[in-house]
């Protein structure tokens, strides 16, 4: 029961959230810049063009009516239309989406896999050469900026070596449409089409590699601090004493407890990786939020703006939720605390 | 009242203070991740106001050409080559770091005390004010920062000043959860106590009892973040929503840059190492503070 209420508690937060997200974006979109029917109908527009404009769009009412009318569209799946594209700004975002949580999940699969056997390792040979190995790789994947790490693997791996093509999604004249998930990897196998596949696996390693440091990075300081932490445990001395090996001590009795934390890290770094991945994205000319999101801001596209917004941060705030409720399932006292507080 | 009474150990005598300092600089010097850190802050601070000075071309800065010179690979006469235009590369690091720094100073000139001041009234007082502050807190911790603020330069269009703005916009509420963490664990210490038995106003028990006990969780914090507003600033030039052309700064300069790669890589990959120092050295120095200090910022 008490599970019960705190997923109830997680989810009404989260709804909280996106809508406080739609408030803050409503108002910077359609309140700051100023009249948005005289920027989509440009300087030299009569003012009676404007003001037909703005009755179409809407604009002549009250802004809290505006609001509503806005957040009706926004529960149906309806971001309005893009100025620049000319189609609904939920059609585009359907095909750019999907493009970048490839991106991102291949990123978190890489940051995981490489990121907690590296703070293993770390925390195993504390003090040693292995350590402080690990700890320079951590420090340099925070501190480099993605889109550096993006253009250094294209000039080192793709141009010098020619290991990996450094542009697009899938080579030019490979002619696929992921139309199931919208994830090239995903729909290549469910086709059954192992050569896209590897071609698009080809193509997503780079970009993925290079957004992957800044979390890998974070994952293998934490995952070694807090092995360090309960490494000093008297139930993991007990089962030393007991003679219990080494490899299960460390993975049986020390890695569980650490994954809590890294869990909350993975979370708060995912509003980073979201921001990083629009670098990354615009290095590679990977098709996703990056390259509409860009466009739209510098045509002032302002529907496509809010959806670019409101789609990353329901995205953030989704993985939010996810976690809480996986850290909910390992550890029962976040879930009584967050049902009573 | 006297002063002295409310605050009996705010002010210990001045060689006792003196003794911590030189015991805290011991501690440091043994540290040398952190020696190196703030080697290469003072580095990046000595550029940035010497530039006018340092850069061997200073006129490299503006709008300066030199068709002759164009994609000149690094020698001793340009130590980091020259650019599409044919000015010099390092002159220009020396004065991106110039804006680089502004950057910092700006947002967390204008986020940090805001952000400390709603942290403090949320953790002193607690209540309603409690809950309406960390909840907008929470919402706009829930916001992607550099997503945000491309979506506030575009309503302002893109320029250096509104990149610094955006970024301020969405920096703040770190440290008021930072702050709040730290007031909540403080506000039933002895001291606050005794302030409020003898009679101390709230200001003054939060700005001259509460502040000073955070000030050292406040310079660790940042410290790490002078890097990570570098970091932010930098990826919103790249993307060409920042500083605009011909202002010599370091994200911009990686992008214009990197439309010469692989042949001429110097042009952005020199840029680009420079803003990697920048924050590796912040963040060195950062930590180094904290492991001094004993403070939890995260």
């Amino acid at each position: 029961m008490e599970y019960f209420f705190f997923i109830v508690r997680r989810l009404m937060w989260s709804l909280l959230v996106l809508v406080g997200l739609s408030i803050v974006i409503f108002m910077i979109a359609r309140v700051v810049p100023g009249d948005p029917a005289r920027i989509a109908l440009g300087p030299l527009a009569t003012t009676e063009q404007v003001a037909n404009l703005r009755h179409k769009m809407g604009l002549d009412r009250p802004l809290y009516v505006q609001y509503a009318v806005y957040i009706g569209g926004l529960v149906r799946g309806d971001f309005g239309q893009s100025l620049l594209t000319q189609r609904s700004v939920a059609l585009d975002l359907r095909t750019a989406f999907p493009a970048t949580l490839e991106l991102v999940l291949a990123t978190i699969v890489i940051a995981t896999l490489l990121g907690i056997p590296t703070g293993v390792l770390a925390a195993r040979f504390k003090d040693t050469w292995v350590d402080n190995i690990g700890r320079v790789v951590s420090l340099l994947g925070v501190v480099t900026p993605s889109f550096f790490i993006a253009l250094l693997l294209q000039l080192l791996v793709g141009y010098y070596l020619h290991f990996l093509p450094v542009n697009g999604r899938l080579d030019p004249s490979v002619s696929f449409t992921p139309d199931i998930t919208g994830l090239v990897l995903v729909d290549a196998l469910i086709r059954g089409q192992p050569g896209v596949w590897f071609d698009g696996l080809r193509h997503l390693l780079l970009p993925a590699i290079s957004l992957a440091a800044a979390s890998l990075g974070q994952i293998a300081r934490i995952t070694r601090s807090s092995m360090i932490d309960v490494s000093r445990k008297d139930y993991v001395e007990a089962a030393r004493a007991f003679g219990i090996p080494d490899l299960v001590t460390t993975f049986k009795y020390m890695l569980k407890p650490s994954f809590i934390p890294t869990l909350t890290i993975l979370g708060l770094e995912f509003a980073s990786l979201l921001g990083n991945a629009f670098l990354v994205e615009m290095v590679f000319g990977w098709p996703g939020m990056a390259a509409y999101g860009v466009r739209a801001i510098l045509h002032k596209d302002f529907n496509a703006i809010m959806g670019v917004v409101m789609i990353t941060g329901a995205f953030f705030v989704f993985v939010n939720l996810l976690i809480d409720v996986l850290l909910g399932t390992v550890d029962p006292r976040i879930r009584i605390r967050g049902a009573r507080s | 009242m006297s002063d002295l009474a409310l605050s009996p150990s705010a002010t210990p005598d001045e060689s006792s203070r003196h003794r911590a300092w030189r015991r805290g600089w011991y501690r440091f010097r043994r540290n040398p991740a952190a020696v190196a850190g703030l080697v290469l802050v003072v580095l990046v601070v000595v550029a940035a106001l010497g530039a006018p000075w340092l850069a061997p071309s200073p006129e490299s800065a503006g709008t300066f050409v030199n068709f002759g010179e164009r994609h000149q690979p690094p020698s001793l006469h340009h130590l980091f080559g020259t650019d599409n235009v044919g000015r010099d590369v390092f002159s220009r690091v020396l004065y991106g770091y110039r804006v680089s720094l502004l950057l910092v100073v700006f947002v967390l000139g204008l986020s940090v005390p805001f952000g400390v001041l709603l942290g403090l009234l949320a953790g002193y007082y607690g209540g309603w004010i409690e809950t309406v502050i960390m909840r907008i807190t929470d919402i706009f911790l829930a916001i992607p920062a550099l997503v945000m603020a491309l979506a506030i330069t575009a309503a302002l269009s893109p320029s250096l000043m509104n990149g610094m703005i955006a970024i301020s916009l969405l920096w703040w509420n770190w440290h008021t959860r930072l702050i709040y963490t730290t007031v909540h664990a403080l506000r039933h210490e002895e001291y606050v106590e005794a302030a409020k038995i003898a009679g101390a106003s709230d200001a003054h028990i939060l700005f001259r009892e509460i502040l000073p006990n955070c000030i050292s969780v406040i310079s660790v914090k940042v410290t790490l973040d002078a890097g990570f507003v570098i970091l932010i600033g930098a990826g919103l030039s790249f993307l060409g929503l920042g500083a605009q052309p011909p202002t010599p700064d370091l994200g911009t300069m990686v992008a214009s840059g990197a439309n010469y790669l692989p042949e001429d890589w110097w042009e952005s990959v020199l840029p680009g190492l420079a803003i990697l120092f920048a924050i590796l050295g912040f963040n060195l120095l950062g930590d180094g503070l904290r492991d001094l200090l004993d403070v939890e910022v995260s």
